[in-house]
């Protein structure tokens, strides 16, 4: 179906098209090639590298002997591997859960048209502008018992020690990562609820549906193809964290914030246990591929399998 | 699905379905405005986002005294300066300095090399292309964070530890996936009438793209310099894995190394993030209308 939408035009344009199409392929290639280079070298290699490197012994400094399998094992068998791994996908889902109803709601709502809606739409994207860092840093001086929001408010309840508890902090490090992505996923709804034809709407309400009926019927299954877009970022998003937890809570306390990303560079950067790292940054690639693919399968035919074909 | 979806966007512009006048819409907008649960939703996100803000802007302005005297939430009774001025006094403007360099030196690259990427991927064909543009697709699934260790002994080894430059490559590298799928979506919908007209001219393929793909697709450039600029002004990474002198701190690890220094100094603290944030927030206002209308249609094609 999708292959029809995007050949048509080119079988239209001419008949003697496709010969030419062939020698311009060929012709085109090479502007593909710095691209290609970059991302070979600084990318694909790397991601081949990581590989060797879980089998290798290395300090960040020294020189790197081999070691087998062994980084394997003893990371396999370590308790901290699946802490970390149980968070990851914790925040992950929960994130999720959280998220993507707030964002599908606030993009409809800011889909609509009034003046209010706009101004209010202004304020929403601030999140965007902000660095991990700014965002982990501001939060950790709001936080404060004595001297941050929960005082200002009159909010006792607030006053806890987020960053203490680890319970609490798992619930904070998920309501930040909230505070600063929903805004983004806001747009991309937006723009999904944007581009819905009006006709729909129109028919549905000469049909009498109310507000809540065309939002089940016609806004919600018109943005399935938003919907896994914004949650593929959101879901692949979610394995690269790392700023925002590093700065806010360190991974702690304990070890009840140290998700897969912190792990690997706890183990790499300060531990100096390049290899058992790498096997982490293995995994984490896994892990990524994994669900990329899962979400794209669950959208059917999806879009990006539709340009592949397409070509 | 998909076929009702493209043929109804693909003709108009982004936007103008919502404009476009009819009968019914006055209806519609009345009944929307009723529309109080959702009413109350949008403000109470909106207290969500904009309460931290408020607190970090207002916290920054008071003295320690006044940090420690007032409540956190009042607006300081005698406003200063001082922290501000500390900071700046702290190399500020060298980590801007470098946060300026290694975004430029990063986007540029990205958006020109994929660009003319996007171009052959759409307009050429072969198993070749089609190879590069599947590589590109499955890069989107690669966590950067996972192949910093390669990357951090590839540097070194380059000899380009501690410098600009190694912050420039991988991000060039890692921004090169997202960057094609959406160039190259916006090529795509190019009429080919168009690409036929500028043949028959004489013009070669060199030509059209410049003169023809480019000024075509320039939304979607802007939208994609954007996105790839805010993600390497933000990156904080690659900058504390791969560069080590105080002098080539970027902004984010300026700001990690400040909250250490001032760690009792919470105001000044603040004021270095909002400095840090003050630049791209003077952007944010001057271009807010392009920045979003192309994050939009950038994400929801």
């Amino acid at each position: 179906m999708s292959n029809a939408v995007s050949t048509a035009p080119r079988a239209a344009a001419g008949v003697n098209d496709s010969k030419q199409t062939e020698k311009r392929g060929a012709a085109l290639a090479w502007l593909t090639v710095p691209a290609l280079f970059f991302f070979v070298v600084f990318a694909v290699i790397p991601l081949a590298g990581v590989l060797i490197l879980s089998f290798t012994s290395w300090d960040g400094i020294g020189a790197i002997g081999v070691a087998g399998m062994s980084n394997w094992f003893s990371v396999l068998v370590d308790p901290g591997l699946y802490n970390a791994l149980g968070l990851t996908f914790l925040i992950m889902i929960v994130s999720w859960l959280v998220q993507t109803p707030i964002s599908l709601l606030l993009g409809v709502f800011t889909a609509g048209s009034q003046r209010y809606r706009a101004a209010l739409a202004v304020l929403y994207f601030l999140p965007l502008l902000l660095s991990s860092a700014a965002v982990a840093i501001a939060f950790k001086a709001l936080l404060d018992p004595n001297f941050g929001l929960a005082t200002g408010l009159g909010l006792p309840f607030l006053a806890q020690d987020w960053l203490g508890v680890p319970q609490l902090a798992v619930g904070l490090v998920i309501f930040v990562i909230a505070w600063q992505f929903v805004p983004f996923h806001t747009l991309i709804y937006q723009g999904g609820v944007r581009q819905i034809p009006k006709s729909l709407y129109e028919a549905a309400q000469i049909d009498g549906a109310g507000t809540v009926k065309q939002f089940f019927h016609i806004t919600l299954p018109q943005l399935k193809y938003t919907i896994i877009t914004s949650s593929t970022l959101m879901v692949v998003g979610s394995l690269t964290y790392f700023d925002l937890i590093f700065i806010l809570t360190g991974g702690g306390p304990g070890n009840s914030t140290r998700i897969l990303a912190l792990d690997m560079y706890l183990r790499g950067f300060r531990a100096n246990l390049m290899g058992p790292a790498s096997v982490i940054a293995v995994i984490l690639v896994i892990i990524g591929l994994a669900l990329a693919l899962f979400l794209q399968r669950l959208g059917g035919k999806d879009k990006q399998g539709s340009q592949l074909e397409g070509l | 699905m998909s076929t009702v979806l493209k043929s109804s966007t693909a003709g108009a512009p982004s936007g103008s379905p919502t404009n476009a006048p009819s009968p019914r819409r006055g209806l519609g907008s009345r009944l929307r405005r009723l529309n109080i649960p959702g009413g109350l939703g949008g403000w109470i996100w909106l207290a969500i986002i904009i309460l931290p803000v408020y607190y970090v802007v207002i916290t920054s302005l008071k003295t320690q005294a006044g940090y420690f005297g007032q409540n956190p939430l009042a607006v300081p009774t005698s406003p200063t300066l001082e922290n501000y001025q500390l900071v700046l006094e702290k190399d500020f403007a060298t980590y801007f300095m470098n946060s300026v360099i290694v975004t430029l030196g990063s986007v540029i690259p990205t958006v020109l090399i994929s660009f003319m990427a996007s171009f052959a991927i759409v307009r050429g064909s072969g198993r070749f292309l089609k190879l590069v543009n599947g590589m590109f697709l499955m890069g989107l699934a690669i966590p950067l964070q996972a192949t910093i260790i390669p990357i951090y002994l590839m540097i070194i080894r380059l000899n380009l530890y501690d410098s600009l430059l190694a912050l420039m490559l991988p991000s060039i590298a890692f921004a090169i996936p997202l960057t094609v799928l959406i160039l190259s979506n916006f090529i795509r919908d190019v009429p080919n009438e168009l690409f036929e007209s500028m043949r028959l001219d004489g013009c070669s393929e060199w030509q059209t793209m410049w003169r023809l793909a480019l000024p075509l697709t320039r939304p979607a450039i802007v939208t994609v310099a954007i996105y790839n600029g805010l993600h390497v002004w933000n990156g904080f990474l690659l900058p504390l894995v791969l560069t080590q002198s105080p002098s080539l701190r970027v902004l984010p690890l300026g700001l990690w190394s400040f909250q250490g220094e001032f760690s009792v100094n919470i105001p000044a603290v603040l004021a270095s993030v909002v400095l840090s944030t003050l630049p791209i927030l003077v952007l944010y206002v001057i271009g807010r209308r392009q920045l979003l209308a192309g994050l939009t249609a950038g994400f929801s094609k």
